[in-house]
């Protein structure tokens, strides 16, 4: 079972969530959290774990042999991505560019394009009690997060409990970290902000048609734009959290929710029961 | 012409309060907001009117089942999965156009997909520029790289100096659009873990493409411990404090107001955001 934690917009308390409700499930439950927030992930510093373990990730780029190529264009033609240009003697290859499709080694008439690995990011892994933790790293002044979250999400175990933070935003890396979810667990703050973004997400999630439930955090007296749009999408808000300066504090200093406050526990167990009889009755 | 942009690495740090008050505060400029995914800004500035545009971009494999012989080397070649079953799987397709140059009778063709809109709009602040991209799409940092291109040829043409941008968050495609080329880049971070975090991984960024950086800490108060320990990571980093803005409630209720903080009520919050922005406009010189 597969529960993914997203927003549309950033800072809501995405993993906040993702991490309480991992860390307060029993220990008979095994457990698996994957920070896929791979330009930003903080997951871990919430968790009292050491990431023993590393996987390099890489993308394959094209390599010309200059002593083969004819500089006849072909490659620069069929790259949808302008990852390559042609000149009179030379072939300039912009790697970050490159999605790795492989077309213009493929397509080579003189076949002078070899595909080489370029590391984009890390894959870092760890364990803890009944919990196992994975996740992506992308390289500083990388622009492809996406197949960096895929090669995080490899590592998933489906016999697990497995829980997903998501990066805010709506376009492809998020497209790619919650793809495959059995339920999307969607974050959102009582503001103008909070609402505009979440219809963004729901939009996402309906794109992938991944059922989902609201979690509305810093609740307070400004709930009511929020909670209309939830019932008229039929959308359940599951779980609120109150704006409290006792919850920013522990944040601040990561510690998790039911770490710091242990009568948040029930609230996240019966969150995950909600969810679970969601995606059963789904 | 000079160019501002407000990035932070982690999300919801105050980015966009902090630009729509910029926009009550600055003179002579064009707003640009991109954060193309999630595109908050205009909530606060209240376009006037607004062009809207489409925005077409990528494009996506199609099979013709007619012609179609299902020979299967569409599939075969295809990096990302998106082929199944003889039929595209349009979310999955990255648009590279490998099966359309492989079939060898010609039954796929690439169509353009809408990826989303532009917008140029007018605000009692000034001429904003945004974008939305279409849920579940790619080419962010193309369209990020089209609202700031609209932003500068309308600041040329009206002769304005200065473009002020609200950036997305994270590190990658879209945020390395927004910030390649830019005079200045205001980093705003807040005092937690996370937020300590994420500004060495966006200071990173700004280093690795020449652009200097200030820091403004947003909610100081939060973790007086936390504050301390960015001023003097920044030290180190020969990086300066702008400014510290302490925790208030009235930067929520100005966003429910719809209004920038620093026209919604005079106060601590408006004060620092003030000198804030002297200080921004004095780095910009």
């Amino acid at each position: 079972m597969i529960v993914s934690v997203a927003s549309g917009k950033g800072g809501t308390g995405k993993t906040l969530v993702a991490t309480s409700l991992a860390l307060s499930l029993d220990s008979a439950e095994e457990v698996e959290l994957l920070d896929c927030d791979v330009e930003e992930p903080n997951a871990h510093l919430f968790l009292d774990l050491k990431l023993t373990k590393s996987w390099n990730v890489c993308v394959p780029v094209p390599e010309i042999n200059e002593l083969k190529c004819t500089h006849c264009g072909k490659c620069a033609d069929v790259c949808a991505f302008n990852a390559l240009a042609v000149l009179e003697k030379k072939v300039l290859v912009f790697p970050e560019l490159c999605h790795g499709c492989g077309a213009c080694s493929y397509l080579c008439p003189e076949a002078a394009i070899v595909e080489r690995d370029r590391e984009i990011g890390v894959v870092e892994g760890g364990a803890s009690g009944n919990m196992l933790f994975f996740q992506g790293k992308l390289t500083i002044g990388e622009m492809m997060a996406p197949p960096l979250i895929k090669a995080t999400k490899k590592h998933i175990d489906k016999d697990r409990m497995v829980f997903i933070d998501v990066p805010p935003g709506t376009s492809c890396p998020v497209v790619e970290a919650i793809s495959g979810s059995d339920f999307c667990l969607l974050v959102t703050e009582p503001t103008p902000f909070g609402l505009n973004d979440l219809a963004l997400a729901v939009g996402v999630a309906r794109e992938l048609q991944i059922p989902c439930g609201v979690v509305l955090n810093r609740s307070g007296t400004e709930n009511s734009a929020v909670e209309d749009y939830c019932r008229q999408e039929d959308i359940p808000v599951l779980l609120k959290i109150p704006l409290d300066m006792e919850i920013a504090r522990a944040y601040s200093r990561g510690i998790p929710l039911v770490r710091g406050i242990p009568s948040w526990r029930e609230p996240f167990r019966q969150l995950f029961r909600d969810i679970r009889q969601r995606i059963s009755d789904n | 012409m000079k160019e501002l942009v407000v990035l932070s690495g982690k999300g919801g740090t105050g980015k966009t309060s902090i630009v729509a008050s910029f926009a009550a505060l600055a003179r002579d400029k064009i707003l640009a907001d991109c954060d193309v995914d999630a595109a908050d800004l205009y909530l606060l500035l209240r376009p006037d009117e607004e062009e809207k545009h489409e925005f077409w971009s990528g494009q996506v494999a199609s099979i013709d089942r007619e012609r179609c012989t299902q020979c299967g080397l569409c599939r075969q070649v295809c990096r990302f999965g998106a082929i199944n079953e003889y039929s595209v799987d349009t979310i999955a397709c990255e648009g590279c156009g490998f099966c359309y140059q492989v079939c060898p009778v010609k039954a796929i063709t690439m169509e353009a997909s809408l990826a989303g809109y532009w917008f140029m709009a007018k605000t009692r602040y000034g001429y904003l520029s945004h974008a939305r991209l279409r849920a579940a799409q790619e080419n962010s940092g193309k369209l990020v790289a089209l609202v700031r291109e609209n932003a500068r040829s309308l600041a040329q043409k009206e002769g304005l100096g200065l473009i002020i941008s609200d950036g997305p968050p994270g590190t990658g495609c879209p945020v390395i659009s927004s910030l390649s080329g830019v005079d200045l880049a205001l980093l705003v971070t807040e005092p937690t873990l996370s937020g300590i975090h994420d500004l060495t991984r966006i200071v990173g960024v700004c280093r690795r493409f020449g652009v200097p950086a200030l820091v403004c800490i947003n909610k100081c108060d939060i973790n007086e411990e936390n504050t301390r320990e960015i001023e003097h990571y920044c030290i180190e980093e020969e990086i300066r404090v702008a400014a510290k803005i302490p925790f208030d409630n009235v930067v929520t209720e100005a966003l429910v107001a719809r209004m920038p903080v620093v026209e919604y009520r005079d106060g601590q919050v408006a004060h620092e955001i003030n000198n804030l922005w002297r200080f921004v406009l004095g780095a910009l010189k």
